[in-house]
């Protein structure tokens, strides 16, 4: 494929890869991608130091299936609403909005590129530097929740237990939400200046998804991600109203149609920011 | 589409506001090929006008034309324009060779072609030296250079320079004004904007001033002084016998003043009427006072400039 607009695409990804991988403001995201991983690391050395001194009854006695549970809770309270949401809003919204600031963004803008290029070009950029920290925290994350048990049950539980389907349909759950946030925070920051406070509003909007009607849950990223999150939290009884709101998911849809309704919310939010930045003007002065 | 317009910028009626500020007000301009100075004080409405005609900002009123292209088609507007801004930002992290080369990537040369056209234009901005150096660590000078090289490395056809020549040292700017020149006379739109003026007069075909976000004049610069009638034109009078030829003048009633040169080899005249005045010339030189030369002293940018905005304003 040589078509010139892919060129292009493939020029603008260079660049931006370059600056999100490596961009000392962007450690953080990596911390935030990393947290879970310590903390399954921290749970296997336990586990195994324990298994070592032939104590039982501490980490690791649990089950696979068990600890599966604690997979999840950690998955959807945690690493969506919080790693990869906030990890997508540093990204995607200093695609734009960080250069507005660094005052550099006329670069691109003085290049005969069509600026829906531009955004989509930008948009894979931080969506192929998104899906690789977050991917790598969920496939180590996995890693680490496994590694303290012996060969017969990871065997059993990857081959006999939907293991290795729930692994897959984790990175898929990953990508998904990348691309998800990452075209909603790529709006915003064609939009706000201050990033604070369309983070706060899609936040909210994203906790209130289940009391929200039928129609609006739709227009969200959560609804489809917790629906396509292989393995249900089981609602504990004792557990915070706040939480048990969090991790319920009313009216889950078919997973076909979770994947299908995020890429479809994706393209419009990306169709609507191509109308934004065709209009965006250089004023750097009033950022 | 015609032949005339697809040679000439065009600004039709076009008002920038920033909000409740003007930027520029119903600018009204045909640009020709050639060297073009954007000359005026802080804030006249200079970068506004060069930021409108590439597009970074959109005129609240009125219509742009380049070469009959309109600035909201980047994909087109930059295979022919080059823009040196007078923004002092780059990409992080790369040097100035990269910072040329990801530039023409982005117009979807190859990697060879955009590695030979970044060099080319390198040298001519003089930075080979330099060129793996991080960008971020050149001097203003330096930094200025390759801007330039940014601009010049696809052969535009309309090259936009904003204030180009600031931080260069002398031999530095002798030879940028001599790549200005030849671009010019390769059939090429030099559009520029200095706080230099001597500069803008020796280098400039054309000059724009400005005031206040308006065109208060554009052309030819001595045809502009031409038009400022109010000012009367001074001429400096070189010959044998200055006092003989001044009491001539004295009976002449266009004549305003006129004043014994300090080294009392000449006269400086002062006429309200430079077509009388060359006229009366014609029959004093068959007089016999020696006249050796005649030459106007306030046709330059910057006494045009003093008489239409005022010396008390400084320019950038």
């Amino acid at each position: 494929m040589n078509k010139l607009w892919w060129t292009q695409i493939r020029a603008i990804i260079r660049l931006e890869i370059r600056k999100t991988f490596f961009a000392k403001r962007g450690l953080w995201i990596y911390l935030l991608a990393l947290a879970p991983v310590a903390l399954f690391t921290m749970h296997t050395i336990v586990a195994l130091r324990m298994q070592h001194m032939g104590r039982s009854g501490g980490p690791g006695s649990e089950g696979i299936g068990q600890m599966n549970f604690v997979f999840a809770g950690v998955f959807q309270f945690f690493f969506l609403r919080l790693a990869i949401f906030f990890g997508c809003l540093g990204i995607f919204m200093n695609l734009f909005r960080g250069e507005m600031l660094d005052k550099s963004l006329h670069f691109y803008l003085l290049a005969p590129v069509r600026r829906e290029v531009l955004l989509v070009g930008k948009y894979l950029a931080g969506l192929l530097a998104a899906i690789v920290i977050f991917s790598t925290s969920t496939a180590l994350q996995i890693v680490m929740l496994l590694a303290p048990y012996d060969s017969p049950a990871i065997s059993h539980f990857l081959y006999q237990s939907h293991g290795l389907e729930q692994i897959v349909a984790y990175l898929g759950v990953t990508v998904l939400a990348c691309i998800g946030y990452g075209s909603v925070f790529l709006a915003a920051g064609l939009l706000f200046r201050n990033p604070i406070i369309p983070a706060a509003c899609v936040l909210i909007w994203e906790a209130a998804n289940p009391v929200l009607p039928s129609v609006l849950k739709k227009i969200s990223v959560i609804y489809y991600l917790k629906s396509l999150c292989p393995v249900n939290i089981p609602l504990d009884p004792g557990m915070p109203p706040l939480i048990a709101l969090l991790v319920s998911n009313a009216e889950p849809v078919a997973g076909y149609l979770a994947v299908l309704g995020l890429l479809v919310l994706a393209v419009v939010i990306l169709a609507a920011s191509m109308k934004r930045v065709r209009r965006l003007e250089i004023n750097y002065t009033t950022e | 589409m015609n032949e005339a317009s697809e040679q000439l910028i065009v600004f039709d009626n076009v008002s920038k506001f920033y909000g409740e500020i003007l930027g520029v007000n119903r600018v009204n301009l045909t640009i020709t090929p050639g060297i073009t100075s954007l000359v005026g004080p802080n804030g006249s409405g200079k970068t506004t006008l060069m930021n409108l005609m590439t597009g970074l900002i959109r005129p609240t009123r009125g219509q742009i034309s380049i070469l009959d292209m309109t600035p909201d088609e980047p994909e087109k507007l930059f295979r022919v324009v080059g823009y040196s801004s007078q923004f002092d930002s780059f990409p992080r992290g790369l040097s100035g060779y990269e910072f040329v080369y990801s530039y023409l990537l982005l117009f979807g040369f190859d990697r060879a072609q955009a590695d030979e056209f970044a060099w080319r234009a390198i040298d001519r901005a003089g930075l080979r030296d330099a060129a793996h150096r991080k960008v971020g660590g050149y001097s203003k000078g330096m930094r200025q250079r390759i801007r330039l090289a940014q601009a010049i490395a696809h052969n535009p056809r309309v090259l936009v320079l904003d204030e180009p020549l600031n931080g260069l040292d002398p031999l530095v700017r002798a030879e940028t004004i001599a790549l200005f020149r030849s671009f010019a006379s390769d059939g090429c739109h030099v559009i520029l904007s200095s706080h230099v003026l001597h500069e803008v007069d020796i280098i400039s075909d054309q000059v724009i001033l400005m005031s206040a976000g308006y065109v208060v004049a554009e052309g030819n610069i001595q045809s502009v002084r031409s038009e400022i009638e109010d000012q009367p034109m001074q001429i400096l009078i070189r010959c044998q016998r200055p006092s003989e030829l001044a009491s001539r003048f004295f009976e002449q009633e266009h004549i305003v003043e006129v004043r014994l040169h300090h080294d009392r080899r000449g006269l400086l005249v002062k006429t309200s009427s430079p077509g009388r005045f060359y006229r009366s010339m014609n029959q004093l030189a068959r007089s016999g006072v020696g006249i050796e030369s005649v030459a106007p002293v306030d046709d330059d940018v910057n006494s045009v400039y003093e008489y239409l905005i005022g010396g008390e304003e400084s320019t950038r």
